[in-house]
């Protein structure tokens, strides 16, 4: 158990390297010099220099991208001139509506889509299963803002009975409790959660209809055990491990959508500040969030390896 | 029952008959798109600004003359015909597409080719592919076009560059299974190059669960495009790019939403068509290789 966790931990090293790497080598593709591109277009050449000395700037690149890790290691990520703060300090400030909209997508996509993919694998074939496919071809194929925007003209516009965009804080001194914040978010949970609901539906059904061909399962019946006992216990149980699998690689998917749906709706999160920094060409803060959320994604997998442990008995390291 | 043809076997799937047909027929759009009653897609006329869907009203042009014209999806917020824009948009796409998908296969097959056949460079390839993997896509995509600038070919390499982790293990696999068979140990006997034996040995036997990862690197680089713009961060605002029509509506979305959904119906059918094209094609070509 210990060593299959230190396994994991020390695989996650090499990744984490590479990100890192290419995140620090992202800033050198920009055209110019790095210390002006860091510290904006706003600075003065006085200040500059005080970035070049401040990062290490002058020192040769190997060096720089030591500096540079050694102070993420400290979870410094960087200073943001054009917000004129550090860019963790905005992480923080921006983090609670994203993780509101991808905690709460990915509880309610699960939810929805395991049970679905279920019943469909079930009844191989039947309407659920077929409704099911069509729904995830359409789910791959239909972007997330074109979603997002159907959804507002239907239930916002037409019928009036959410609200367009924006946020509600749930913690904090602006905060106005627990119904404007659902109301707020209801519509991004629907909008990001489809094409998570239809990735998570299409492996469960895969993954159940295939332990139900099982040998154990016609023993179970035979056994007389309700049908609903032998769907859970025995096919969902033997099918885990490749559903929470797709849920963690899923995540990859959901950041990119959680982006494109704080966009949509206004969302004052993680995503938006990505596209707000884009378009200021704010380096710093850009490079803050992909590794930010990088990480993020990594560690989730990694969680998502250790829970094998619990899901099958079978897999010992 | 004598054994089809693969271009029977193709033309017999229904999948990839339909997926084809709309790609045709957006190729055709995207040829044709001067015909198809289109203005300059970049074309003023301040008089259609919002104009509702369906005005009939001549159209006025930069030089002053004047055609007449039917806006069938109506003006944008510029006055420009949104209908244009969205046949002219066909174009930028469709090459998007293709040039994002090109460019992920030939990155992805070099690298993968290197780490199959090569078995040094294998362990620190593969390390790296795995670290860039980490990165979500549209992140990475992201990041890249702010490095590089908003031009139509950087935003073909940043679409393409999240792509090209996954081609490459799959182009890995494939050349390590090939470089085993019979045929390349007798090329290998008679003292081929190994450039040769790659090329023209394990390549060609490579090439049906490429074309089928390309179709489906081609549908998703549609969608990231149509992102990016729309987003705001990927190619220039004046190109007329589905999602770039798309960001240009949502300002005023609330009082007119057909900007942000004219382009949808033409965004959608693509993507679900090249989806379809690459499932269709990947049971009748590769039919051992699952999806993703």
């Amino acid at each position: 158990m210990l060593r299959f966790l230190i396994q994991r931990l020390l695989a996650v090293v090499p990744v984490l390297l590479v990100v890192s790497i290419v995140v620090f080598l992202i800033l050198r593709l920009a055209p110019g010099d790095p210390a002006a591109v860091i510290a904006g277009n706003s600075a003065t050449s006085q200040e500059i220099e005080q970035v070049r000395k401040q990062l290490g700037l002058d020192q040769p690149l190997v060096m720089q991208y030591g500096i540079w890790v050694g102070k993420v290691l400290q979870g410094d990520l960087g200073y943001s001139f054009y917000l004129n703060k550090p860019v963790s300090a905005l992480i923080a400030q921006r983090i609670e509506p994203t993780l509101a909209l991808a905690f709460g997508t990915i509880v309610l996509a699960v939810l929805i889509a395991v049970p679905l993919g279920t019943l469909a694998a079930w009844r191989l074939g039947g309407w659920l299963d077929r409704l099911l496919s069509g729904f995830s071809v359409l789910g791959f194929s239909v972007p997330v803002f074109v979603i997002g925007y159907v959804l507002i003209y239907l239930f916002s516009m037409q019928l009036s009975i959410l609200p367009v965009q924006g946020y509600k804080r749930l913690f904090g001194s602006d905060a106005q409790g627990l119904w404007p914040w659902l109301r707020h978010l209801i519509l991004p949970w629907a909008t990001l959660g489809l094409i998570y609901i239809a990735l998570i539906a299409r492996v469960t059904r895969a993954s159940v209809s295939e332990a139900l061909t099982e040998d154990y399962i016609r023993t179970a019946r035979a056994k007389g055990i309700n049908e609903v006992a032998v769907l859970l216990r025995h096919a969902l149980a033997n099918a885990a491990v490749p559903i929470v699998t797709v849920i963690g690689i899923g995540v990859a998917l959901l950041i990119g959508g959680v982006v494109v749906t704080e966009t949509v709706y206004s969302i004052p999160g993680l995503g938006s500040l990505t596209v707000e920094a884009v378009l200021n060409r704010d380096f710093p803060m850009i490079q803050g969030v992909v590794l930010f959320f990088s990480v993020l994604y990594v560690l989730i997998n990694l969680l998502v390896d250790v829970s094998y442990l619990f899901l099958d008995p079978r897999i010992r390291y | 029952m004598a054994q089809a043809s693969t271009w029977q076997r193709l033309s017999r799937n229904g999948a990839v008959r339909f997926g084809a047909s709309v790609l045709l027929v957006l190729v055709l759009v995207a040829l044709a798109a001067p015909w198809l009653g289109t203005v300059d897609p970049a074309a003023m006329d301040a008089s259609h600004i919002y104009a509702p869907a369906g005005t009939r009203a001549p159209f006025a042009m930069a030089d002053g003359s004047s055609v007449p014209h039917a806006l069938l999806m109506g003006g944008d917020s510029l006055g420009r015909d949104i209908w244009s824009r969205v046949v002219y948009g066909t174009r930028v796409s469709l090459l998007v597409g293709l040039f994002t998908a090109i460019v992920a296969l030939a990155l992805g097959v070099v690298a993968g080719t290197i780490a199959g056949y090569f078995r040094r460079a294998d362990a620190i390839l593969m390390r790296f592919m795995d670290g860039l993997m980490a990165i979500p896509a549209i992140l990475l995509a992201i990041a890249l076009v702010a490095a590089l600038g908003a031009k139509v070919w950087t935003v073909v390499v940043a679409i393409a560059i999240p792509e090209v982790p996954r081609v490459t293990r799959l182009v890995r696999s494939l050349v390590l299974t090939l470089r085993e068979e019979p045929f390349v140990e007798a090329a290998r006997a008679l003292a081929t190059p190994t450039p040769v034996i790659l090329v023209r040995h394990i390549l060609p036997n490579a090439m049906a669960p490429m074309i089928v990862q390309g179709t489906f690197i081609m549908a998703s680089a549609v969608l990231t495009e149509a992102i990016l713009s729309f987003l705001g961060l990927g190619l220039p605002p004046d190109v007329p790019t589905w999602g770039n029509i798309m960001a240009e509506g949502r300002i005023a979305f609330s009082q007119y939403p057909g900007a942000v959904l004219w382009p949808a119906l033409f965004l959608v059918p693509t993507v679900l068509a090249v989806n379809l094209l690459g499932d269709g094609l990947r049971d009748v070509l590769d039919p051992k290789f699952a999806k993703r």
